[in-house]
């Protein structure tokens, strides 16, 4: 029977310059996966940020667990002796649990996060997968469907930048129709520009007190760089703002807001700061129709949503297990498999002799006729064998599984599974 | 057979009710269960009510309660028009346990039994009352709109960091709904109170302080139009007016059965 074997190392035990030294890319994962197919084996090899897994399908498992190791060792460019403590080794189904789990987040350093999903449909389209591991893929590829489906697992903002434009979303909801103004042309503030313009929000404005990098950020969202002092004039014509700058005092002043509130005839005006120091007056929030989130609110929303996605892993988890059980049904299925595709192949065979030699004795039958007396004996056929099939397929789940399938082919005088056939009985 | 499709009317609203505040805890599957409670609920009493037009021959508000009954029904029927998009399911909290609430008085005072016959011609209660409730069932999805409005303005103000655990609807979309509710359901309640005022003219009735409130409750939500689109108030301020006239139309139908059924 062949079997499944997990060979890899993630952030759970593996130190960064360790992560990095065995990472690939997919391409590289892809021709890694190739070389393995060539000796035998199916296999997919998963590379992230976060992890670096090889998953074979191989007849012998200890053989490639070992030809996993080596070929791991070899891409850190490292002895077998210094990566082995550094690598779990996994089997049958306690590695396609764990690979359920990694496509539905559960592995990942924030719970619940989507791109994982992909690398994993990558990594299957880039690898060498056979019937075993086309399986596998597919199944995770469901269970991490599944799992951000039935759960609210992936569906609350992870990141600082992420959770200021769902904020901006509560107040405004499609931000298409909203504008942003950009202070100080930074790092942190593009993060959450980004995340805004990525939700269908325009980048207005961008104010800095570095001009040039203010119209290089402006030029890169299609906005106009201004003067940061003059950010009176523009707040009236934005929806939202996000200041991230390195001053060292109130860059936002509540006058100018309240000033600007006044001529926005009720609409809201939603404000980020993610300077520490704080760019804007805080007074700004108690102004009617304003909204002010500094960098401390800001990390309690995502600390919240993050607490609510590791509630919902525990839900996730049970169907990752539940996925994880059947594909192991499947699994064990196989063992049969090719006993009850032989049993039914000599049924057939014993069918169509019979047929054959009552051909004369048919012959005086009309075409309708004939097909009747096909018809009734295939359905007879199908009904000898469907307790037995049915039995199989259930023992198949158990240890018996296989004893079962012997049983049948001694009984049956069946060929083994390499497909050849029993003999006919002659009568 | 009334009493057949009563029950689990009232059973499906309730469990609506419950399961809308089970969703703001944990959303997903509470607030499917509670979007499938108010349209079986909604579809027992419509069995119901035409249930009840049948077995009397005339429209089955001729009391207090069945007004009260028709009034439930009018409201989760508004309610449905945007209860079944899950971002505004939430609404359903401020709707549900005030329909079950109601409903379950229409049925205490005999709303739910078969027509009774009334001192009112058939032609006048069909109309009067129908735009009337109609108006006023709008009005209270306004007013529950307003009040989802100012909890999510408060938690925004408060940065509640469960904000985002618990998505309501964007305060624009609210702010924005809300509006237009009072401005479709607003036209209804001025035809009704127009055709109760010419019958009382004709008959040569006195107003009573009922009327009075009611005309209260027609010219405060005519401010909040005039607020709202004239002068561009937004926000806040508005959702408490509409909040505001919400109690008058409470005040109205529980001063009915003192002044109009007695």
């Amino acid at each position: 029977m062949t079997s499944l074997v997990l060979i890899g190392t993630s952030y759970r035990i593996a130190p960064v310059e360790l992560r990095e030294k065995m990472a690939v890319t997919e391409e590289r994962a892809g021709e890694l996966a190739r070389v393995l197919a060539a000796d035998g084996y199916e296999a997919v090899c998963l590379s992230t940020c976060n992890r670096t897994e090889l998953y074979l399908a191989a007849e012998d498992p200890a053989v490639a667990e070992r030809t996993g190791v080596a070929l791991l060792a070899g891409i850190a460019g490292l002895d077998t002796d210094e990566v082995l403590p550094r690598l779990y080794r996994l089997h049958d189904e306690a590695a396609a649990l764990h690979l359920f789990r990694v496509a539905a987040g559960l592995d990942s350093l924030v719970p619940g996060e989507a791109e994982i999903l992909g690398q994993v449909r990558g990594a299957a389209e880039q690898g060498a997968p056979g019937r075993l591991l086309d399986r596998l893929f597919s199944q995770a590829l469901h269970a991490g469907r599944k799992a951000r489906a039935e759960t609210a697992i992936g569906e609350s903002p992870a990141s600082v930048s992420s959770a200021a434009a769902a904020l901006a979303e509560q107040v405004f909801g499609d931000l298409c129709s909203s504008s942003v103004l950009l202070v100080g042309a930074g790092k942190v503030g593009e993060l959450a520009a980004r995340s805004l313009a990525a939700r269908g929000a325009r980048i207005a404005f961008v104010a800095g007190r570095r001009r040039e990098r203010a119209e290089e950020v402006a030029r890169e969202f299609r906005g106009r760089a201004v003067a940061i002092d003059g950010l009176a004039e523009v707040l009236s014509q934005v929806d939202v703002v996000v200041s991230s700058t390195s001053a060292p005092g109130t860059v936002v002043r509540s006058q100018d807001v309240a000033q600007a509130v006044g001529g926005r005839r009720g609409r809201p005006l939603f404000l980020i700061d993610l300077a520490v120091p704080r760019d804007v007056d805080s007074v700004v929030n108690e102004i009617d129709g304003c909204y002010l989130y500094d960098i401390d609110d800001l990390e309690a929303v995502v600390a919240e949503t993050l607490a609510g996605r590791r509630r919902e892993a525990e839900r996730a988890e049970e169907i990752a297990s539940e996925e994880a059980e059947r594909f192991c049904a499947w699994h064990a299925s196989l063992d049969v498999v090719p006993a009850i595709a032989s049993l039914r192949a000599w049924a057939e065979e014993v069918r169509a002799a019979e047929l054959a030699k009552a051909d004369g004795r048919l012959a005086r039958l009309s075409d309708g006729e004939r097909r009747v007396v096909e018809t009734v004996t295939a359905a007879i056929v199908n009904k000898l064998l469907h307790p037995p099939t049915v039995r199989l397929k259930e023992a198949a789940v158990t240890a018996d599984g296989s004893s079962y399938a012997d049983a049948v082919r001694d009984l049956f005088g069946l060929g083994d599974d390499d497909g050849s056939q029993g003999r006919i009985p002659r009568q | 057979m009334v009493e057949l499709l009563f029950w689990p009317a009232l059973v499906a609203y309730g469990e609506a009710a419950v399961a809308f505040a089970g969703a703001t805890r944990r959303p997903g599957r509470a607030g499917r269960l509670a979007t499938w409670g108010v349209r079986f609920g909604w579809l027992a009493q419509t069995g119901l009510l035409i249930a009840q037009a049948a077995g009397a021959g005339r429209s089955p508000w001729t009391t207090w309660a069945g007004s009260l009954n028709l009034f439930v029904w009018l409201v989760v029927s508004a309610y449905l028009f945007w209860g079944c998009r899950s971002r505004f399911r939430l609404l359903g909290l401020a709707v549900m346990p005030l329909a079950a609430i109601l409903f379950l008085l229409a049925y205490a005072g005999g709303g739910t039994d078969e027509a009774a016959g009334s001192r009112y011609s058939s032609l006048f209660l069909a109309v009067h009352v129908g735009l009337v409730s109609v108006g006023f069932a709008g009005l209270t999805l306004a007013a529950a709109l307003a009040g989802l409005y100012l909890w999510q303005e408060r938690r925004l103000k408060r940065h509640e960091s469960a904000i985002l655990r618990v998505p309501l609807p964007p305060l624009l979309t609210l702010d924005e709904l809300t509006a237009r509710t009072i401005a479709v359901s607003l036209p209804a309640l001025t035809l009704g109170i127009a055709v109760g005022l010419i019958r009382l003219a004709r008959d040569g009735g006195s107003p009573d302080a009922l009327m009075a409130v009611t005309l209260a409750a027609w010219g405060l939500y005519g401010a909040f139009l005039v607020l709202r689109f004239g002068l561009g108030w937004r926000g806040r301020r508005v959702a408490y007016v509409a909040v505001a006239g919400f109690v008058l139309v409470l005040a109205v139908h529980f001063g009915l059965p003192l002044t109009h059924f007695s």
